[in-house]
């Protein structure tokens, strides 16, 4: 029993150098490009690509791009690259649309009302912001519908919604949109965690229903069927309707962020809440509902960048939103051609993206912020 | 709430304070408001629909349609019915919803595995692809496609014309280099990799490595004379064109038409089909009594291939194809899938696919770094380890999100109603609602189907998940 086996070591095993200290721009390039064969062909397909595309690309958008024309001639002349020129001569129109030139400063006022607005309520850490939310949706819609439409008590001439759109149509849409959801989205996902089952009832079906139809046939019902629900009198302005419809279906898709929120709250707050003898709308204002909707701020920005691309679906009721107005600039006979279509494409597309992968790294910084203050 | 069920008496509340009376009363208001709404709602419409002539019922869906429609994949008409239209609509729905979600799915799990990839090359390109496509609104995509790359394609006459690709066997020079080249990258890939000195040198054969394996592959598919510029002598010919156009009007493909002898083929894909089922059966069923393991995915694969393949070729292939042809101004024969079709196609999967890939990733980053450390001691080489122990805990939470993905593409396929792809948006909720006037009919037939789409997806759903569930969670 006692034979040696050959499997078995007699002496300790020699010492082995240290790793080698992993660092360095060269250990980066190998472990990323070059970790073997395979990983070192797929690197150099990639740079062959990029070596092959760069030169087109700056060609098209710079080199050749045509940057000052009054027309389209000089862009329809082959080999001419981006159009810009169109981009700066109907930079006006893509803003405003056929809002009254002599009264575009009212719109300026409003979207610069809203950046500060918007500024205050996002910066993480910014002073008052109960003042600020109060002024975002309370304050700044009411002021922003006697700017934007004229009301004859402040000496500012009506604007015919008709004359709307643009950039700043969209914007109106995504703001109204977001102002909108977030109390009716609260609202909801209360119903449908309510004890109550009427109230549970009535929550979910509308937030299922919402959800389960596409954004365009919401738009259509809210347009079409609205002026019939309601007394022949009323006939709902042509932008309330799509703007009723974007609340409706926005709100239902918050509530589902807003109801992932309240389950992540421990029952004890609640258990906590009801022994200090709060009543249930002093519950969740004082203690639920602060912490449900900071926990679910990433989802809620998602929401939010959701409606923003749908602002875009509005043009199928005939709101003349900014993809629109591009839309029919680029229809213009006096600039339509091959590269201006894609040229305005491609501003539209920036702007968007702009917008929503701002709001995406927005996000992405909360919640790193959020989990750090829950790290134990 | 459990106040005074203790057994013990009922506390005197005044009514007013009784939390079981104060829900009651909510309710009650709550339903009074709801569906006297409801009723205000309904009672006006009455009224306007008859004030302004707006028919009530649905005597329309028997009626002519009196328009066309420029995809249909049942008979259809003119002279047909709106009812027809309808059922014309949903299935061109349900056809790009089909193909997209296919699309979506490969391209989804490619990008999503990508961005994961220990590769900087691949890991970039997908981080581009995902955050650029996310973050533009579908229907600007859409229009993209449909406007900006489809619209000014070439007319029929000028068609890009895809070269029929021939394989023969490489000269020989074009053989010896690529010998040459793929020796000298595997002895300089096992240079690099036992070399293990993180330094330059290893660098320098890893890219050396690469540099071979690239002249390899080139040699071998175009011949060594590509690399002076003249293609030729590789594995790779390029011939006439392989009867796939793109122009226009749409892009062509080549028809299949079947034959009487199909129906053989279709019979063999069956049986191999129940072959494979009853063997996957077995097998299981043999592992779990004598833990022998079976060969399962291979032997359902060559089934459910060799058998057609088989009837295929006994029956003396009973499939031609029917080419399309130049004639005139367009093209005669073959089937031609519209630019509508491709646009929409293209933006609903390459819009989905880039939010499918970030399911994929946070599904394949979920599961803890532990399980593959363990699959590893285990013995589990790299791909059992993805395929037995990672992807099946991965997929648990994917799945969910990648249903509603699914939905969101179906849903999102009512865009085609801006490009003007006849799917039930455009033709029913569009044409239909425009000829017939019945708006709150129509929306609501249309809701319906979305809607039943979207429960029955997402019942299935819940049942998966219900069967799926860890017992312990």
């Amino acid at each position: 029993m006692d034979q040696h086996k050959a499997f078995l070591r007699t002496e300790p095993s020699p010492v082995l150098p240290p790793p080698v200290f992993a660092g360095g721009a060269v250990k980066w390039v190998q472990q990323n490009m070059l970790a073997g064969p395979g990983s070192a062909l797929f690197t150099l397909v990639g740079l062959a690509f990029l070596v092959w595309v760069t030169p087109g690309l700056v060609r098209y958008f710079i080199i050749d791009a045509v940057w000052t024309s009054p027309d389209g001639v000089a862009c329809r002349a082959p080999g001419a690259g981006a159009c810009w020129s169109f981009i700066a001569r109907k930079l006006d129109f893509f803003l405003y649309a056929s809002y009254p030139r002599e009264m575009v400063w009212r719109v300026n006022l409003c979207l610069a009302m809203g950046a500060v607005l918007a500024a205050w309520l996002l910066w993480p850490g910014a002073a008052r912001k109960g003042l600020g939310a109060a002024l975002f949706f309370i304050a700044y819609p009411v002021a922003s519908l006697l700017l934007l439409h004229g009301s004859e008590a402040l000496g500012l001439p009506k604007a015919p919604t008709d004359l709307w759109g643009g950039i700043f149509l969209s914007m109106i849409v995504a703001t109204v949109g977001i102002v909108f959801s977030l109390p009716g989205g609260v609202l909801l996902a209360l119903g449908r965690r309510s004890r109550l089952p009427v109230v549970r009832f009535f929550a979910t079906l509308f937030i299922e229903f919402v959800r389960g139809v596409p954004f365009i046939t919401v738009l259509f019902m809210a347009n079409t069927m609205l002026p019939l629900f309601v007394p022949a009198s009323w006939s709902p302005d042509r932008l309330v309707r799509p703007l009723v419809g974007v609340s409706l279906f926005a709100s239902a898709y918050m509530a589902e962020i807003v109801r992932a929120g309240l389950q992540a709250i421990p029952k004890g707050q609640t258990e906590g809440a009801m022994a200090l003898g709060l009543s249930y709308w002093s519950m969740m204002r004082l203690i639920i509902l602060p912490q449900a909707l900071t926990v679910v701020i990433p989802g809620i920005v998602g929401i939010f960048i959701g409606l923003f691309k749908d602002t875009t679906l509005v043009a199928v009721v005939g709101i003349p939103d900014f993809l629109r107005t591009v839309e029919t600039a680029r229809l213009d006979p006096a600039w339509a051609g091959p590269t201006i279509s894609t040229t305005g494409y491609l501003f539209a597309g920036a702007f968007y993206w702009v917008f929503c992968f701002g709001m995406s790294r927005y996000s992405l910084m909360m919640e790193r912020r959020l989990a750090a203050g829950r790290k134990r | 709430m459990s106040s005074g069920e203790q057994g013990a008496e009922r506390p005197q509340v005044p009514l007013l304070h009784d939390p079981r009376f104060r829900g009651l009363v909510v309710q009650a208001v709550t339903a009074l408001c709801v569906l006297s709404l409801l009723w205000m709602a309904v009672d006006n419409a009455a009224t306007n629909m008859r004030a302004r002539g707006i028919p009530t019922n649905f005597d329309f869906w028997d009626r002519t349609s009196g328009f066309d429609v420029n995809q249909t994949l049942i008979a259809y008409s003119s002279l047909s019915t709106y009812g027809k239209a309808f059922w014309v609509g949903l299935l061109n729905t349900l056809l790009v919803a089909a193909i997209g979600v296919v699309v979506a799915t490969l391209l989804g799990f490619i990008l999503g595995v990508m961005r994961l990839s220990a590769n900087w090359a691949a890991r970039t390109f997908a981080s581009i692809y995902v955050e650029t496509l996310r973050n533009v609104p579908l229907l600007l995509q859409l229009l993209f496609w449909y406007n900006a790359i489809l619209s000014p394609l070439p007319a029929p006459r000028a068609s890009l014309a895809m070269p029929s690709v021939a394989l023969t066997w490489p000269d020989t020079a074009s053989l010896a280099l690529a010998l040459v080249a793929a020796g000298g990258a595997y002895l300089a890939g096992r240079f690099a990799r036992a070399r293990n000195e993180d330094d330059a040198g290893e660098v320098l054969a890893s890219v050396g490595a690469a540099l071979g394996w690239l002249v390899a592959l080139i040699a071998l598919l175009f011949g060594a004379s590509a690399f002076i510029g003249a293609p030729g002598g590789g594995l790779l010919h390029w011939g006439g064109p392989a009867g796939v156009y793109l122009n226009n009007r749409g892009l062509l493909i080549p028809e299949p038409r079947f034959e009487p002898g199909f129906d053989w083929v279709l019979a063999a894909l069956s049986v191999a089909v129940a072959l494979s089922i009853a063997f996957t059966w077995w097998a299981r069923r043999r592992q779990a009594l004598s833990g022998a393991q079976s060969q399962v995915g291979l032997v359902s694969l060559a089934l459910i291939l060799g058998l057609p393949l088989l009837a295929f070729v006994a029956t003396g292939g009973p499939v031609t194809l029917d080419y399309p042809v130049l004639r005139g101004f367009n093209f005669q024969g073959g089937l031609r899938v519209s630019p509508e079709f491709v646009a929409l196609l293209l933006g609903l999967s390459l819009y989905t696919a880039a939010f499918i890939a970030e399911e994929v990733r946070a599904g394949v980053q979920s599961v803890a770094k532990g399980q593959s450390e363990a699959a590893h001691a285990l013995g589990l080489r790299a791909g059992p380890t993805l395929r037995l122990v990672v992807l099946p805990q991965a997929m648990r939470v994917i799945l969910p999100p990648l249903t509603n993905q699914y939905l969101n593409l179906t849903k999102n396929s009512s865009l085609a109603v801006f490009i003007g792809y006849p799917d039930l948006v455009q033709v029913f909720m569009g044409t239909v609602l425009n000829q017939t006037g019945a708006a709150v009919q129509v929306i609501a037939v249309t809701m319906a189907v979305y809607l039943a789409i979207s429960l029955a997806t997402s019942g299935l759903m819940a049942l998966y998940a219900r069967r799926t569930a860890w017992a312990e969670r």
